[in-house]
């Protein structure tokens, strides 16, 4: 059952992230989706710096980050089948990024069942046991959402038709 | 100079293109539609991370043009709540300094697109500020 998830995550991994035009605008990169878990990095950036006198990251790349990587673990723990939308996201900032290394962001699926999903991340620099930030959010299956993972199916089964053809 | 300077100088919020609109003491945010602002081409909507990020800008907006501050606040803590999808096009925000400390302030955002009654989504979170002339 797990190995079957695994595979469809699999699948959908290379859509998860590079098909989102603000996390490949940001420079985004999947590190890892498995059951429950999602990985993404994003990069030290020049023009990602909040603050030019500190050179740190703004505030806004590491909320984008968690958004992102929080979307993912839920749809995970959804059985990746389902696409949901964000109902709410809190954050904790607890120090800026130190300037220079990218930031990477670890979501975990505390509970999915049936329409919701609750996912609680941390993003670090380098050190998981010394966070940069944490985060708690939570999803929906919405109708908006089901529509849009519909059309991507159906995109899907285009592009292995394609590939059959 | 405008009390806006330092946000507006940072390389992030002009790479977001975020821009000020003031009348009197009211300050309106606008963030351009831009296709690097989608975060699901199915649906269309814009990513959640760019709306949120664009209601800490705003909020860090609110405090600079409400106080003389010597350094960019910094957010400590932000909960953001998505309340519809935003649509692929300009968005609005606005941000109320709900309390002010001598170190911290605490914000809220509501941001919105064609209703300012029906906002998108709405942000309340901590921010650390330093007035300036304190050490």
């Amino acid at each position: 059952m797990a190995d079957d998830l695994q595979t469809l995550l699999d699948t959908l991994a290379p859509l998860l992230v590079d098909g989102s035009p603000h996390a490949v605008a940001l420079g985004f990169k999947l590190e890892r989706i498995e059951p429950d878990v999602a990985e993404m990095r994003a990069p030290y950036r020049d023009d990602l710096i909040g603050d030019p006198d500190t050179r740190v990251l703004h505030g806004g790349v590491v909320t984008a980050l968690l958004d992102h990587v929080c979307g993912l673990a839920a749809i995970s723990g959804l059985g990746g089948k389902h696409a949901t939308a964000t109902l709410d996201l809190r954050l904790d900032y607890m120090r800026p990024a130190e300037p220079g290394r990218d930031v990477v962001a670890i979501a975990r699926c505390v509970r999915a069942s049936g329409l919701f999903a609750f996912v609680s991340a941390i993003a670090h620099d380098g050190d998981e046991t010394d966070p940069v930030a944490t985060a708690a959010a939570a999803f929906m299956v919405t109708r908006v959402s089901q529509e849009a993972a519909e059309k991507a199916r159906r995109a899907f089964g285009q592009i292995s038709k394609v590939e059959e053809e | 100079m405008s009390p806006l300077e330092p946000l507006l100088s940072s390389p992030y919020v002009q790479m977001m293109r975020v821009r000020f609109d003031g009348h009197g003491d009211e300050l309106t945010a606008i963030l351009p539609y831009a296709d690097t602002l989608v975060g699901n081409p199915l649906i269309p909507a814009l990513h959640g991370g760019a709306i949120g990020a664009f209601m800490e800008i705003t909020a860090s907006a609110a405090l600079l043009a409400g106080t003389r501050l010597a350094a960019l606040p910094k957010p400590i803590d932000v909960s953001v709540d998505y309340l519809r999808p935003a649509r692929p096009q300009d968005v609005y925000a606005r941000g109320i300094i709900t309390r002010q400390g001598a170190r911290v302030a605490n914000v809220r955002v509501e941001a919105w697109q064609d209703r300012r009654a029906a906002p998108v989504a709405a942000l309340h979170g901590h921010f650390l500020i330093k007035p300036e002339g304190e050490g």
